[in-house]
């Protein structure tokens, strides 16, 4: 089996591995979010830094939701939709990460130095 | 490289094709075809019926994500493009990607322009990488740069064409490792082939 791998084709091993974990690394490091934006109705209500803690009271057809910041991360606390689902997501830490409340049409979204993308977008 | 001809029974043609013993037990046909074909072209069409084969086997594997697939065909191609060359790698790749669309019903499909699109990728890389030393590189080297390109040339497509938002390049990771993977792994299987059995021309064209 070995026998059957010359020199350059380690080489090319190598190169490969190396540009595979390379590609790995700077798509899905999503990057140090610095910055949450916070959405309600589908206009921008508050774009905030992480770097203070805090909490947020954002307004909704249902109520409010409180979006809270710690740590360099943001989640949101409580919600008063029916299935909690943006609430369940828990802390968000990543660049591009993203909770939604839609009942409420509350959102949070964590932006880097430049915008990564997630799943839920296209 | 090959040459069709058509007849009528009452063109007043004879037998046009050389080379070839006219069968007694055949009736002849009131309009026919013929495809004046050469030893080579029977033996693309062999190389790229058992590559064929090979696709057919590995639809049989279920995959974790669409795309990922071990691309046991391209073993073929390997071998063929170290034994008779490009040229004769292309036309069997080609022929296997026109042949499987026909055959998994997705000819002119999406699926059948992201085989194509991948297909001629590696072609175009592997017809550079013929060049680099034999010394110091062998058929894995090959294996794994035509495994990249034949992503990169479907992740092209994908993006221009079918999912033209930048979100794609999420799956690139899994893609890039996958090829490695089955890259080398093709390769390593094309090698141990080319070890075992001799060089040697064409074969006769028997047919």
């Amino acid at each position: 089996m070995l026998q059957h791998i010359k020199p350059g084709d380690y080489l090319t091993l190598l190169v490969g591995g190396l540009c595979t974990i390379w590609i790995t690394v700077a798509v899905w490091s999503g990057g140090a979010a610095d910055k949450a934006i916070i959405r309600s109705g589908g206009k921008v209500f508050r774009e905030v830094p992480l770097s203070r803690d805090q909490q947020i009271e954002v307004p909704g057809p249902l109520g409010t939701s409180i979006v809270t910041i710690e740590k360099r991360r943001a989640r949101i606390t409580s919600d008063p939709s029916p299935r909690q689902y943006c609430v369940r997501q828990g802390w968000l830490q990543q660049a591009g990460e993203i909770a939604i409340c839609l009942p409420n049409e509350v959102s949070v979204e964590l932006t880097g130095g430049q915008k990564k993308y997630d799943s839920l977008n296209y | 490289m090959t040459a069709s001809t058509t007849d009528k029974q009452d063109s007043g043609y004879g037998r046009q094709e050389t080379g070839e013993r006219p069968n007694p037990r055949i009736p002849r046909p009131v309009s026919r075809i013929l495809l004046n074909t050469t030893a080579e072209d029977h033996h693309i069409a062999k190389m790229a019926a058992v590559a064929l084969g090979l696709t057919v086997l590995e639809n049989a594997i279920p995959s974790p994500l669409p795309g990922v697939k071990p691309g046991l065909a391209n073993i073929v191609t390997l071998i063929v493009l170290a034994r008779y060359g490009w040229k004769v790698a292309a036309w069997v790749s080609l022929l296997r990607v026109l042949a499987g669309s026909l055959l998994f019903g997705n000819f002119l499909a999406p699926g059948f322009f992201l085989s194509l699109s991948g297909a001629i990728c590696s072609l175009a890389v592997l017809a550079l990488s013929l060049h680099l030393p034999a010394r110091w590189f062998g058929p894995v080297t090959d294996s794994i740069l035509a495994a990249f390109a034949h992503i990169a040339g479907q992740m092209t497509v994908v993006y221009l064409w079918l999912i033209p938002h930048s979100g794609i390049a999420y799956l690139i990771p899994i893609f890039a490792t996958a090829s490695l993977i089955f890259g080398t792994v093709n390769g390593l299987i094309a090698a141990s082939f080319m070890d075992n059995t001799q060089q040697s021309p064409l074969p006769p064209g028997e047919g």
